[in-house]
């Protein structure tokens, strides 16, 4: 019973990382209709920029996080304006191989930048607490809460402001969006602004917890995909949900099946859904 | 001399540069690269049939490379079958994985169809890194032997490897040829261009995209059977997605979608990481950018820009003779007036 409990908390854990990731994911497919294959690069770069503010200019954690949202928000940014911008007519398979074209940039800088070897960040939230019968280390509480916060204040912000109702405008249809006067550039730099902001934001809170390496951010990518595939591209609370059913069935299934095929997991899950539902779990028909 | 007996005069030269190649540089760590070029030239071919003529970008090519390496391995390491035997079975079981797998991937489109090949690649890597008791796992798998005897022919020396190898992608270039300019060949273009529109004219778009997805794994599959034998170990690296990447940056360089691109692209990234040696894990560092750009401002790679300006030069040249022969037109009618005046 305390193993399942245990492993239950790790799925709602390692849940949490994936929806975030999968969220920014999600989001730039919504506007964009690109599978952003350089999400990964982000993620990986988020937690390579917190965790050299930490160890080389000795800041808090907390504002180490936000310099590594800001970096990475407008890296997001200048992808667009650079790459994605000038493929808007482009076929789509153009747009997969650019974005694959940055991941390897990404990843190779990341190793020119920091090396290959994997490194552990340190955290302030180290220490260990008791929740119902349980023992977790804060910083695993600190990553469950701080993900529902930012997927609340994220909601928020699409529901209750113009802003983000004009990004909302724009996922359900990019030409009436124009139509009506929204600026449809801005809005797509501001959509991989806050996408490149959740990785840095979902890295820099899992770093503690995982390695920092530049391929961390291959095995996440492959399984956002696999959660905004599951959840429906471009649906929020798709991404949310599908974040946690994934995060649940791996870690009951490294207890319960077999650790060496724990990855394996996700992309069998894939496999079959596609099988038997081509266009996604939650797709619309014809669309 | 026509453009066409122009174009045939270049294939034939370069063909025997190939033949004789070995004579002018007797550098054998030279004709040791230009073998594995021409081993991943193979299995860019594949990809590009799939990819560039028909439009289904399959990331799980380096599954397949991985798949065909494997079984020619354990096919002749672990079954002790002649080689020539495990080479044609290692290009069969390919396939058959391929057909299976195109089966069900092939029901996604575009984004689906990448993502899902992608997630399929992985899985072959990881079955491949994790199934030990096969594959050898990370250890991978030592002692594959060299290609067995043909009567009098033997595979030993790296100089007899080059010429297979380049037998091997002679023969993939032909047939190559002849399907893209054969009735299917225009089907699978007619695929890319819109699937719907091609399923109003009657063409059965899964079969042609099925029998495209399986002959794009057999050479994939021939591909890493070739590169097992030559390089005689293989470890689960070979299936990863790096490797994808890279015979995407050859296929992208050298131009998706035209035959001479696989060629050309390779050639080109292979000698260029030649010279760039030192940079090593950091390539991606120029090849990542390269590969952005070309598919911002030539999405038809070197030789799709080469065949524009070609006919842009064409163009203007038909052009200006039309002009001249318009001019004299003019001139002779003038004169015609004139007679009809003075008459």
């Amino acid at each position: 019973m305390e193993i399942l409990t245990q492993q239950l908390f790790n799925g709602l854990t390692i849940g949490s990382v994936y929806s975030l990731v999968a969220l920014g994911l999600t989001l730039v497919y919504g506007i964009l209709h690109i599978p952003n294959f350089a999400h990964g690069a982000l993620y990986m770069l988020g937690a390579y920029v917190t965790l050299t503010s930490m160890l080389l200019w000795d800041f808090n954690y907390w504002l180490a996080i936000s310099i590594s949202i800001i970096v990475v928000g407008l890296l997001g940014v200048l992808m667009e304006r650079l790459v994605f911008n000038p493929l808007k007519n482009a076929p789509p398979i153009h747009d997969k191989i650019a974005a694959i074209g940055i991941l390897l940039f990404l990843e190779a800088f990341a190793q020119l930048m920091w090396g290959a070897d994997y490194r552990s960040m340190s955290t302030p939230y180290g220490e260990v607490v008791n929740i119902f019968g349980t023992t977790v280390t804060m910083q695993r509480v600190l990553i469950n809460v701080g993900a529902v916060i930012v997927m609340i204040t994220l909601y928020l912000f699409l529901k209750k402001t113009i802003v983000g109702s004009t990004i909302i405008a724009m996922a359900q249809n990019r030409k009436g969006a124009h139509l009506v006067g929204i600026n449809t550039n801005k809005v797509a730099m501001l959509t991989f602004l806050i996408s490149g902001a959740l990785a840095a934001i979902a890295a820099s809170l899992s770093a503690p917890i995982n390695l920092v390496f530049p391929g961390m951010g291959h095995l996440v990518i492959l399984k956002a995909f696999v959660i905004i595939i599951l959840g429906g591209m471009g649906s929020i609370p798709g991404a949310i949900v599908g974040g946690y059913i994934l995060g649940f069935s791996e870690s009951l299934g490294a207890t319960y099946i077999s650790n060496d095929y724990k990855d394996i997991i996700a992309f069998v899950l894939l496999i079959i859904i596609l099988s038997f539902k081509p266009q996604g779990l939650f797709s619309k028909e014809g669309v | 001399m026509g453009p066409l007996q122009k174009k045939h005069l270049i294939i034939t030269g370069l063909i025997i540069l190939a033949g004789i190649f070995p004579f002018i540089n007797q550098n054998d760590y030279w004709l040791h690269i230009l073998t594995l070029s021409f081993i991943w030239m193979i299995a860019v071919y594949g990809l590009n049939l799939l990819a560039g003529y028909t439009g289904y970008l399959s990331l799980a090519h380096a599954g397949f490379f991985a798949i065909g390496a494997y079984s020619l391995g354990l096919l002749t390491v672990k079954a002790g079958i002649n080689y020539w035997a495990a080479l044609v079975l290692s290009c069969v079981i390919t396939s058959v994985i391929g057909f299976l797998i195109g089966l069900i991937s092939l029901r996604t489109r575009e984004h689906f169809f990448a993502i899902y090949t992608l997630c399929v690649g992985y899985v072959i890597y990881l079955v491949i890194d994790k199934w030990d008791s096969l594959t050898g796992g990370v250890r991978g798998l030592i002692g594959i032997p060299a290609p067995s005897n043909i009567g009098p022919l033997s595979f030993e020396s790296t100089l007899s490897q080059y010429y297979l190898v380049l037998f091997f992608l002679l023969a993939t270039i032909f047939v190559m040829y002849r399907i893209v300019h054969s009735l299917s060949g225009r089907t699978f273009i007619a695929i890319r261009n819109s699937e719907e529109l091609a399923g109003t004219i009657g063409i059965s778009t899964m079969k042609n995209k099925l029998v495209v997805f399986v002959l794009s794994t057999f050479f994939a599959g021939l591909a890493g059977a070739l590169y097992a034998s030559f390089i005689r170990f293989i470890g689960p690296d070979i299936g990863y997605t790096t490797v994808i990447f890279d015979l995407l940056t050859y296929l992208l360089v050298g131009g998706i979608g035209t035959l001479a691109g696989p060629v050309v692209g390779t050639m080109l990234i292979v000698s260029v990481s030649q010279s760039l040696q030192f940079l090593q894990d950091y390539r991606m560092l120029i090849f990542g950018p390269l590969l952005t750009l070309i598919i911002i401002f030539y999405p038809r790679g070197i030789v799709g820009f080469f065949s524009d300006w070609y006919r842009k030069r064409q163009s203007t040249k038909l052009q200006s003779q039309k002009k001249k022969q318009v001019k004299s037109n003019m001139d002779d009618e003038d004169l015609h007036e004139d007679r009809v005046k003075e008459g």
